[in-house]
């Protein structure tokens, strides 16, 4: 395989930015945001130009290593710090790279005000370190170093404003709950060392074939628990919705654009494990279609618009892991779908920042109401993004998902009719909440508090959005038009180029799938057409209240992990107390009340002393005599 | 005369000694209770000497007077420093490591 000497750039241009912001302190603070985002710049523009350059090569020579130093050498088994950048990375360090730069841009007038603006900065530029190191490592444990990077970069960021505890906790959360799911990445990582002998994509994709089923099926389980806690899939769900506490562009970059479909980057990058392993297919298409349902679901009830926005980001991506699960004729629809995602759900967030910036940081959409008018270009983006995101033909999203329900389909059998018609009861759904989050917003009466003075956004925002926006009507044509990245994708993900079998015509799924769409719209419109209360109606079924409450998410994990887990430490305290302290405080009541008994032999009588020893003498003189008779 | 008789004066003049030292108070007295014991077991060194016919016995009989002398200026030093302070050359007065 070809070798680069560039690609180390990519990682080390942010990382030393975050670092130089970090030690620099307030003396940084005057050119610390323009710094970051230069840098931010200028990582894109070394991924364009490899992308370019990858181009320009022949098919089999476009990917290429670059390996920096040797990392564990024990014996047989060696590990390099080397980073792979091939058809499927480059993708993501343009995704990553690019839509990082804008938001960097959107970030210097969003936060402004903030008088840490610099170190958000920082956390921003590491956070785009440890991603690209994700994407860029060639082995499970390379990728997992970047793994765990972007989940403390998501701790660090989403508690930001850690100064509100509630904040805080948010943070916690989402950091506790990624943590089950590294535990299952290295868990995954352990079985593949243990089968394969090897933690490297190109050393264990080697060897997969000689490899039993049920290791391959116990990796991929594993994997994908992991792929669930970074990608919010059920039942790892949970935290994304609280992780809206962090900085909208946060959410926008984080948890809508990038890390969030990390998950779907590890199962695409281990596809020569799950091609082989179809009982943990089958499990990632269950996941993905519960989780695409559930945030649905989820997303209807939420007046929170960040919230909102977050359950449909759980769904979307509940969509891409539905696609990767049907392996090779599915892959590269995920991923298209994720760079879809990525430009129209990170353009709606920025949108709703935008809106937030103009009506004093509310969040609850009830308070808005005929905002288009005086947030025209907001209006207008948002509206953009949301023409994408419910599929409407030719924005970007119709692309991609239309793709997904036909492979869903295409599954074949009843199996297929129930995945697609689930993925088509999501697209219906998803109609449904995103027409309602449009009409609430920006539509019908005006329902805001007493003091707000809504205005557009300055330039610096508003741009990113456009650009954002081009790219949530274009980017779907550009990367469908003649298969692009399907074929971009093959020799990665497709190698052997299987035959894709068609359950139904692809045009009756369109058809469909636009149905589906026009249902969904035209319930929205019935119900939140013309004047709306400025609070939530609460005389509600309790199917309603059940999807306020998330679906009891927080309630299950409550009931089955945190009183179980706090009835254990509670034991462990009285255990510790009663039997560890315990023990170590009787050993030393015991050695104390023997020292209280012998002490009395100690008289301080020398003739006492005298005596002992003339007894002891004589003891040991006995002791002789008897034994040498 | 039988060595051996020698050897029975040595073990009463040791247990002489050795019943001095555990029962009397006087430091004095305990002292010279100290000092009979040594030249008990100096007599029966000398006398195992001239049993087996060799001088080791007796070379042991030297030091072991060497030894007694140095224990004489230690052991009158510390009698003296002690009723220096305490008024006492009673050893059962001299037990405060009991306290």
């Amino acid at each position: 395989m070809n070798t680069s000497t560039n690609i180390v750039y990519l990682i080390a241009l942010p990382l030393f930015s975050s670092a130089l912001l970090m030690l620099l302190g307030r003396k940084a603070d005057k050119w610390g945001h323009i710094f970051a985002t230069l840098i931010s710049a200028s990582a894109f523009f070394v991924g364009v130009t490899e992308f370019f350059a990858m181009r320009s090569r022949p098919e089999e020579a476009r990917a290429v290593t670059q390996k920096l130093f040797t990392w564990i050498s024990v014996g047989d088994f060696q590990v390099d710090a080397s980073l792979l950048l091939d058809q499927l990375s480059i993708a993501f360090v343009l995704l990553i790279t690019g839509v990082g730069t804008l938001i960097h841009i959107y970030s210097i007038a969003y936060m402004s005000h903030d008088r840490d603006r610099r170190r958000f900065f920082a956390y921003l530029n590491f956070f785009i370190a440890a991603m690209l190191l994700l994407v860029l490592g060639d082995s499970y444990l390379n990728l997992y170093v970047g793994w765990e990077g972007v989940g403390l970069a998501s701790y660090l960021l989403i508690g930001f404003w850690n100064q509100k505890p509630e904040y805080a906790t948010a943070a916690k959360k989402a950091f506790v709950m990624n943590r089950v799911g590294d535990f299952g990445l290295s868990i995954a990582i352990m079985i593949g060392f243990a089968t394969f002998g090897s933690v490297s994509f190109s050393g264990i994709e080697e060897k997969v074939g000689g490899a039993g089923e049920t290791a391959l099926t116990a990796m991929g389980l594993m994997l994908l628990l992991a792929a669930a806690g970074k990608s919010a899939q059920f039942p790892l769900q949970a935290w994304l919705g609280d992780a809206m506490a962090g900085p909208t562009p946060v959410s926008a970059l984080i948890h809508a654009a990038t890390m969030v479909t990390a998950g779907v980057y590890l199962i695409t990058r281990s596809n020569f494990i799950f091609d082989n392993a179809p009982t943990a297919q089958l499990a990632v298409v269950m996941i993905g279609i519960i989780t695409l349902l559930f945030g649905a679901v989820i997303g209807t009830a939420k007046d929170d618009i960040k919230k909102a926005l977050a359950a449909s980001t759980m769904s979307q991506i509940g969509y891409m892991i539905l696609a990767t699960g049907f392996g090779p004729a599915g892959y590269a629809f995920a991923i298209m779908h994720l760079l879809t995602h990525g430009f129209f759900k990170a353009g709606m967030f920025l949108g709703a920042g935008s809106v937030m910036h103009g009506m004093n940081d509310e969040v609850n959409m009830r308070k808005y109401g005929g905002l288009a008018k005086f947030m025209p270009i907001t209006s207008i983006t948002f509206g953009l993004g949301y023409l994408a995101i419910i599929g409407v033909p030719p924005f970007a999203g119709f692309y991609s998902k239309d793709k997904i329900i036909e492979t869903a389909f295409n599954a074949g059998g009843v199996q297929g009719v129930i995945f697609g018609g689930a993925a088509l009861l999501g697209a219906v759904i998803t109609a449904f909440y995103m027409t309602r989050v449009m009409l609430l917003t920006f539509a019908g009466n005006k329902r805001w508090a007493s003091d707000a003075h809504p205005h557009e956004s300055p330039f610096l925002m508003w741009a990113p959005m456009a650009v954002l926006a081009i790219g949530s009507v274009a980017s779907g044509y550009l990367l469908y038009s003649g298969k692009a990245i399907v074929k971009w994708l093959a020799p990665v993900v497709d190698k052997d180029h299987h035959e894709h079998v068609e359950f139904l015509p692809p045009i009756v799924v369109t058809t469909l799938a636009i149905v589906a769409v026009l249902i969904g719209v035209s319930i929205a419109l019935l119900k939140y057409r013309g004047e709306q209360s400025d609070s939530a109606p609460s005389d509600v079924s309790i199917w309603t209240r059940f999807a306020r409450r998330d679906l009891l998410q927080d309630d299950a994990n409550e009931f089955l992990f945190m009183r179980p887990g706090q009835e254990v430490t509670k034991a462990l305290v009285v255990t510790d107390e009663r039997v560890i302290d315990g023990a170590v405080r009787g050993v030393a009541a015991s050695a104390v009340g023997s020292a209280r008994g012998l002490r009395k032999l100690q008289t301080g009588y020398v003739r006492n002393y005298a005596l002992l020893i003339l007894i002891g003498a004589a003891l040991i003189l006995a002791a002789i005599w008897v034994v040498t008779i | 005369m039988n060595p051996t008789n020698y050897l029975y004066l040595s073990a009463i003049l040791f247990s002489i000694g050795a019943v001095g030292v555990v029962v009397r108070r006087n430091a004095i007295v305990v002292f010279m209770c100290i000092e009979l014991m040594l030249n008990a077991a100096n007599l029966a060194f000398v006398t195992f000497a001239n049993m087996t016919g060799n001088l080791q016995g007796q070379v042991m009989a030297f030091f072991t007077m060497v030894v007694a002398a140095c224990e004489v200026v230690v052991g009158l030093a510390i009698i003296v420093t002690i009723y220096r302070s305490r008024r006492s050359a009673s050893v059962d007065d001299a037990s405060l490591l009991s306290r």
